[in-house]
């Protein structure tokens, strides 16, 4: 495959490749602005409090220190869903809650101011377990939200039939659906470990004031455009914003949870009158900063012999910690999502969204479906084995078909348009070995001595590779080059050199020659970010569609000349031809001039009616006498319809292990001490982390069927690699140990409690 | 210590920064270069030794930046991602090209600090096996996955040197 383009399919060096190779690659903290300003926040030892004192004078007296803000000195913006959190409140809800800001001249300056603030806290009951937080009588972290319950809903994914969108999925009549099934199982299960997505590069922020009313924000981001019109409007639209994006240094969804940061910055600098860098260290990123959502579910399944789900019905209780930047709509796209790889014709799954006092949970890729089928496929597979059914050929059946349908995010029914994806799931198994392999439920594949064997699968779908709006414009040079402009920063998925690929092929001119404006709001038009899958199907289209434009309009000056229609016209490398008659030519260069640009612009709407998908197939082998799970294979397996650049689809999905994905079901997890409240794994040594000598195999399948999605039928998948394994992990471990075990993650004690040969705690 | 030079060489080129004025006694030698000497192609990454994005050469040795104190520092060479390849003809380092070649990066804030890890590797040892490279590079923290694509560009650069006639072995 691979051969039906030009450019597409075939590797290419990244654009920006040369800057990351030789180290000039301009992320945040390598911006120094004149005058900038370092700002530093003082932080609750407490996991719940009242502000009852704080004094600042000290530490305004220090000559190096321009300002301090408190609760008292700052406007009532607040964020969250609905708005709950202000950017610095008289109440802190975790152990790292911001209690004041400081901006100074040095680093040492700012920590210094911060040991002199002196503060008199009013120490309130804490709670961190979600089911004690909803109990009459738990601590309260907001009032507007009795009993820790947030508002379910979001109106920004809602639709005119629907404004607040999916708040539960209730589908068909449970009750006969229980009735109908060869099997009924329930239980309780979790994926709760709150792991860190954790990018190299710690979130920050620099604001600097153009004058009294703009504000220019540099932001580790992954949509700045989006940050633009959300801190518009945070700001009570009094201000205007302009956001630039310098290369993002990882953010795997969870830099999507900056603007709390970005409004602190914004009023340090307005305060100090001077630019300000607020950038967290290690320690902030792994105690303050977004983690996976806590997710648990009381559930209830009927599956038929045949692996035809009968009903799903359960309670999910989402944990978001001490704010919800976004949680209400991954839990709407995690119900959407279990809808792609699950197809039943009877829901009743009621989702909660619980406060608790601990860092906030936010969005990570996988938004709410990894979590969510992380705890659901557990449940299932304990159905899939009373009934001695195949996995892989209950994904089979289970996954979405064309034709079928399902309730998206906008609380709309969508009838599906994909491509047949068992054509994957089969050359993944047959890859993987799957038949040889697998030998039953709770069987290991290969016992040698002490050590066994196990396989597992996992599957993953969602729908938003053409989720919301996207715009661009590409700019037609006199000298025969060509300007993308779009409002996507570079976050590691390399899809700013795949977005000018495609405008390439479209001009079919060579990638050289076409260039990519700074990810910048003040040049680029409307962009939602590069967020999801949507890169390739969402922007890719916007982006065809403004070259598409822009060379219709080359074309009709081309006409002109050539004394034919615009629609008789190719073109390749600037010569602009007569299809049939290449004699009959001109150039691009001469139709337009030397004084003449042309821009085309293209607009997509959301299309919900496609999906990506993935399926995981892991083989590990745990160590009976010692508890070890070594992850030895993985083999995942995709059809992405057209693939863009090979070279980076591989290394996206390569990152299925990081970045809070596999590893979460074998050692990556964030330990809190429910005593004190604290986060203990405050380092890089205490958060596990996979290094270069435990690789496994991995190999990658990858499909190309055409998708009825855009010219080239192409869809994104990167965000999703993440998703199927951790499920697959503790089916594996199960497997050869012949115990369930679906614990997150399955550490050494954990397998040596589940053979009998330990009493653990857990 | 007030008042005295410290002399140092950085990609070739001589520094002298006078204690208490260009460096403090607590400044590490990855805010020197950042901060100081403006060479921000060196990352910090956990500033605690733990993710090796900070590394560069010292006299040939790769060291952590961020766990070393840039008032150790005086009288040696070092040498950042910005001073390998040529810098005046622009020509790159052969792990550069092959990083490059092979995409071997993802969000690119890891990958400074690996190709420094490598150049010393490749002093030590200029044909390393592949299990021998993956315990060289052990330190480094790279939470995208490009692993597998850094040891392919490895991997190249080795056959390269081993046959630098071109024909694959």
């Amino acid at each position: 495959m691979g051969q039906r383009y030009r450019f597409l399919g075939k590797p290419t060096p990244r654009k920006d490749a040369l800057d990351i190779v030789t180290g000039r690659a301009k992320y945040l903290n390598d911006i120094r602005l004149p005058g900038m300003l370092i700002g530093k926040v003082l932080r609750s030892p407490y996991p719940h409090a009242i502000i009852k004192d704080i004094r600042v004078e000290k530490a305004r007296q220090l000559p190096d220190v321009k300002a301090v803000l408190t609760y008292k000195d700052v406007p009532d913006w607040k964020v969250g869903l609905p708005p709950h959190l202000r950017v610095l409140d008289r109440k802190v809800r975790f152990v790292g809650d911001a209690v004041a800001l400081v901006a100074a001249e040095t680093e040492e300056a700012a920590l210094e101011a911060l040991e002199l603030i002196e503060v008199d806290y009013e120490i309130l009951p804490a709670v961190y377990d979600v089911e004690e937080a909803i109990k009459p009588g738990a601590p309260q972290l907001y009032e507007e939200f009795p009993n820790n319950l947030l508002p379910l809903g979001n109106p920004w994914f809602g639709s005119p039939q629907a404004p607040e969108g999916l708040k539960e999925l209730i589908v068909g009549d449970v009750e006969k659906g229980f009735q109908e099934a060869d099997v009924v199982v329930e239980g309780t299960f979790t994926y709760e470990n709150i792991t860190n997505p954790l990018p190299p590069e710690p979130p920050g922020v620099i604001a600097a004031w153009e004058d009294p009313r703009t504000v220019h924000v540099w932001l580790t981001s992954q949509g700045i455009y989006i940050d633009k019109i959300s801190l518009y409007y945070l700001m009570k639209r009094q201000y205007d914003v302009v956001v630039h994006g310098p290369q993002c240094g990882g953010s795997y969804g969870s830099k999507g949870t900056i603007l709390p940061l970005a409004l602190q910055a914004i009023l340090l600098a307005k305060a100090a009158g001077r630019p300000v860098k607020l950038s967290y260290s290690k320690e902030e990123h792994l105690t303050t900063f977004t983690l996976r959502l806590g997710s648990r579910i009381r559930g209830k399944v009927g599956m038929k012999k045949d692996g035809t789900v009968t009903a799903i019905e359960g309670e999910w209780l989402v944990n978001t910690g001490h704010y919800s930047a976004v949680t209400q709509g991954q839990v709407m796209v995690g119900l959407g999502e279990a809808q792609l790889v699950i197809r039943c014709k009877n829901w009743r799954l009621k989702p909660k969204i619980v406060c608790t006092n601990r860092a906030s949970s936010g969005w990570i890729r996988g938004f709410g479906g990894q979590e969510l089928k992380s705890a659901l496929l557990p449940l299932l597979y304990v159905a899939m084995a009373k009934l001695d059914i195949d996995p892989v050929e209950f994904f089979k059946k289970n996954v979405i078909k064309a034709g079928e349908g399902y309730f998206w995010r906008d609380g709309q029914w969508w009838v599906s348009r994909v491509i047949d994806f068992t054509k994957a799931i089969d050359k993944g198994a047959e890859v993987f070995g799957w038949r040889e392999k697998w030998k039953g439920w709770l069987r290991p594949t290969a016992v040698n001595g002490p050590k066994r064997i196990g396989i597992g699968v996992g599957v993953h779908g969602n729908a938003d590779v053409g989720e919301d709006v996207a715009e661009a414009y590409v700019r037609l040079d006199p000298d025969q080059t060509a300007t993308l402009f779009v409002a996507v920063p570079e976050q590691g998925g390399g899809q700013r050199s795949n977005l000018c690929k495609m405008v390439a092929e479209v001009l079919q001119i060579p990638l050289e020659r076409v260039f990519i404006s700074p990810a910048d709001t003040n040049i680029n038009p409307y962009e939602f970010g590069l967020v999801g899958s949507r890169g390739t199907y969402a922007i890719g289209s916007a982006v065809i569609m403004a070259a598409e434009d822009a060379k219709r309009q080359l074309f009709e000056l081309a006409a002109e000349m050539l004394r034919v229609g615009p629609e008789e016209l190719d073109m390749r490398d600037g010569i602009i031809y007569v299809k049939g008659q290449p004699d009959r030519q001109t150039t691009w260069r001469k139709a337009l001039g030397p004084m003449r640009t042309i821009v085309g612009y293209g607009r997509f709407e959301p299309d919900y009616s496609l999906c990506n998908f993935m399926i995981s197939f892991v083989e590990v082998e745990v160590d009976t006498e010692t508890g070890m799970v070594e992850l030895k294979r993985v083999v995942n397996a995709t059809d992405v319809g057209q693939i863009i650049d090979p070279l980076c689809l591989e290394n996206q999905l390569n990152g299925c292990l990081g970045s809070a994905g596999i590893d979460t079901a074998l050692f990556e997890e964030t330990v809190l001490d429910p005593k004190v409240g604290r986060i203990l794994t405050t380092d890089l040594i205490d958060y596990k982390w996979r290094v270069f000598k435990d690789l496994p195999s991995i190999e990658n399948v990858v499909l190309e069927t055409p998708f009825p999605s855009h010219r080239f039928g192409a869809v994104g998948v990167g965000e999703i690699a993440t998703s199927p394994g951790p499920p697959a992990v503790v089916m594996a471990v199960s497997n050869a140990i012949g115990k369930w075990l679906f614990s997150y993650p399955a550490t050494p004690d954990k397998v040596l409690e589940a053979l009998g040969k330990t009493k653990g705690g857990h | 210590m007030e008042g005295k030079a410290l002399k140092l060489v950085v990609n070739g080129k001589p520094y002298e920064l006078l204690l208490g004025r260009d460096v403090q006694p607590w400044h590490t030698l990855a805010y020197t270069l950042r901060e100081t000497l403006g060479l921000t192609g060196t990352k910090i990454g956990c500033d605690h030794g733990a993710c090796g994005a900070c590394t560069v050469l010292m006299d040939g040795k790769a060291i952590l930046s961020c766990l070393t104190l840039t008032v150790e520092c005086d009288g040696k060479s070092i040498t950042t991602i910005e001073g390998i390849g040529d810098p005046a003809t622009g020509r790159l380092d052969p792990i550069q090209e092959a990083f490059i070649e092979h995409t071997a990066f993802q969000c690119g804030f890891c990958t400074p600090g690996i190709i420094m890890s490598l150049k010393a590797l490749f002093e030590e040892n200029p044909t390393p096996t592949e299990e021998e490279v993956k315990e060289y590079l052990s330190g480094h923290f790279c939470r995208c996955i490009s692993h597998y694509h850094v040891l392919r560009a490895v991997k190249d650069v080795v056959e390269k040197r081993r046959n630098p006639d071109g024909a694959k072995v």
